[in-house]
């Protein structure tokens, strides 16, 4: 099966950058459709850059980004690959335009010329999907962080997209902000299939995804599933990471003897994990 | 409580002035007598002592920054005061100028706030303003930057040449610049990654060491704030819901949950343990320790 995106080979240098390593150098990775991915990585490797290729904000100076077959240098393809892939950025305050959150949403329809009524029942439909409805009369400036945040992806959702990228969505959001936007993004692959890419630094939010993308210099260092990916501890460390305190934890005591596996990543599992070895060990 | 954790009184060096900051019955409120009044802090009694590392947590909106900006004279209380070494910090105009060197304020995203044409002119910013000698601004501008790892290579470039983290840096160092004997930060680690966290909280405790500054470090989260303050204040709609060593504090896990607030997944560890029949202390907030407890549980064997 042809992959949803597929990026190869992709070398990108900002203008005026020439003397520097380029920002993307040989990235290659495939995404398949319906899957939760993160992008993990340190400042500079590369995770934003690449970000901004999905849905040709950037353009590869070689190697290709397709997105359903579709490749980001055909012109002709743009608006659709736009409305394929919809991004998220960072601070939810440059994204709210309008001054009342359902006109918010309601914009990017109203931009590709759909019907009014039509226009409606997407607005209703994706403030109730991120589970801000209520506040459809509100103003975005009053809400909390992670409120705006889910206003911005209600704006994209109602472009129905198949695709959502998110650059860093929770990095100014307190611990709840963070886990609202969390969870309503895990709902929308989980529930109504829509491939989600997450790039973040937090490596405690890449732990409910399918598969974990490292990327250092603009190359994908390493990918896999979470579990095997955090059980690298070592050279997650090198790369400028951290792990989850969970797999923290697990590493040190396996340092210190004792055998315990990998695929514990949630707190309970870590816990129960760390008991049976324990109560094995005095029988 | 009060938690002394100075080293000035392990050493008893004399010429020291020890001050404090002391709250008493501080309440303010916005937009007094309106629709919109709205009380942000009610009744704040509190005292922390020269050298202390306190932790301030709370949900947004809980009226921490409200708090902080009393402390150097920012806001005005609607009722109650804040006294600087025992002195009213609103008791007159010249003495509230004064505290603004005095008490460091480094607020969320500091970086948007940089302006001169080159680094070394925003560091230097804040000393000018004290009246200092060229000299001796120039003097604390290279100390500044020597403690937030600015190198001097980079004084002539624009602050909007650099990336994020060293923004960041540029914009503590201003504040240090004016030696404050109270730095108080606002989130200072929020959007970096996990090494530019790493770097800026090890910047702060080295500022800490070498001066004996007090260090109120503002924060959503538990995690960082457990790794390096030595008291925690943890703030719920406008009053002190918890004062108290992080071990103290973390141990009411059920309460910090109640009021919102995450508690450290190492703790949410711990608890597990403890449901589970492992004899864990339930007040570990940091992985050693966690690791330390399970392993004398294993029989204290000797790690091979």
């Amino acid at each position: 099966m042809e992959p949803f995106i597929r990026v190869k080979d992709l070398l990108f240098r900002y203008e005026g950058e020439e003397e520097l390593p380029p920002a993307l150098d040989g990235t290659t990775l495939d995404i398949h459709e319906g899957s939760f991915v993160a992008i993990l990585g340190r400042n500079g490797s590369g995770k934003s850059t690449l970000a901004k290729h999905f849905n040709g904000i950037l353009l590869p100076q070689s190697g290709s980004v397709t997105v359903c077959g579709m490749d980001t240098k055909d012109e002709s393809k743009l608006l659709e690959i736009r409305r394929t892939v919809g991004m998220v950025f960072q601070n939810p305050d440059n994204q709210i335009v309008a001054s009342v959150v359902e006109d918010d949403v309601a914009f990017a329809p109203e931009n590709l010329g759909i019907p009014s009524d039509e226009i409606r029942r997407r607005v209703d439909e994706a403030l109730k999907l991120v589970d801000m409805y209520e506040y459809r009369r509100h103003s975005p400036h009053l809400l909390s962080g992670g409120q705006k945040q889910r206003v911005a992806i209600a704006g994209v959702i109602a472009m129905k997209p198949r695709c959502i990228v998110l650059d860093e969505p929770t990095a100014m959001l307190d611990p709840q902000g963070r886990r609202e936007v969390i969870d309503t993004v895990t709902r929308l692959c989980r529930e109504n299939g829509i491939t989600v890419i997450l790039i973040t630094h937090h490596m405690s939010e890449a732990t409910g995804t399918d598969r974990v993308f490292v990327m250092e210099g603009g190359k994908v260092v390493c990918e896999g599933e979470p579990q095997n990916i955090f059980a690298g501890v070592e050279c997650l460390k090198k790369l400028g990471l951290t792990v989850p305190d969970t797999t923290e934890l697990i590493y040190r005591l396996n340092a210190s003897g004792f055998e315990l596996g990998y695929g514990a990543l949630t707190v309970s599992d870590c816990a129960k994990e760390i008991a049976f070895a324990l109560k094995n060990k005095r029988l | 409580m009060l938690l002394k954790t100075s080293g000035f009184e392990l050493s008893g060096e004399k010429e020291l002035k020890m001050s404090t900051i002391r709250t008493e019955a501080l309440t303010h409120i916005y937009s007094t007598s309106t629709p919109f009044e709205s009380v942000a802090i009610n009744n704040i009694n509190i005292e922390i002592d020269q050298g202390e590392f306190v932790g301030l947590i709370g949900h947004t909106g809980s009226g921490k920054s409200t708090f902080v900006q009393h402390l150097n004279g920012l806001l005005a209380p609607t009722s109650g005061k804040v006294c600087f070494d025992g002195r009213d910090v609103n008791s007159s105009k010249a003495f509230r100028h004064d505290i603004r060197f005095k008490v460091g304020l480094v607020f969320q995203y500091p970086e948007y706030q940089l302006f001169e044409e080159n680094v070394y002119k925003d560091i230097a910013f804040g000393p000018r303003n004290m009246k200092l000698s060229t000299v001796e601004t120039d003097e604390r501008v290279r100390e500044a930057a020597g403690f937030v790892g600015v190198p001097e290579s980079i004084f002539d470039k624009s602050p909007f040449e650099l990336s994020g983290g060293q923004k960041r840096r540029v914009a503590i160092a201003g504040v240090i610049a004016m030696r404050p004997k109270i730095l108080i930060l606002d989130e200072p680690t929020a959007g970096l990654d996990p090494e530019g966290c790493a770097a800026i909280l090890n910047n702060i405790c080295r500022y800490r060491e070498a001066t004996g500054a007090t260090i109120i470090l503002v924060s959503h989260s538990m995690e960082d704030v457990a790794r390096i303050a030595e008291r925690l204040v943890v703030f719920d709609r406008g009053t002190i819901a918890m004062d108290g060593t992080p071990a103290d504090v973390f141990s009411r896990a059920e309460e910090l949950r109640r009021i919102g607030l995450d508690i450290p997944a190492v703790t949410d560890i711990a608890l597990h343990l403890r449901e589970l029949g492992v004899d864990v202390p339930e007040c570990c907030y940091c992985v050693e320790q966690l690791h330390d407890a399970i392993l004398k549980l294993k029989g204290g064997a000797a790690p091979c």
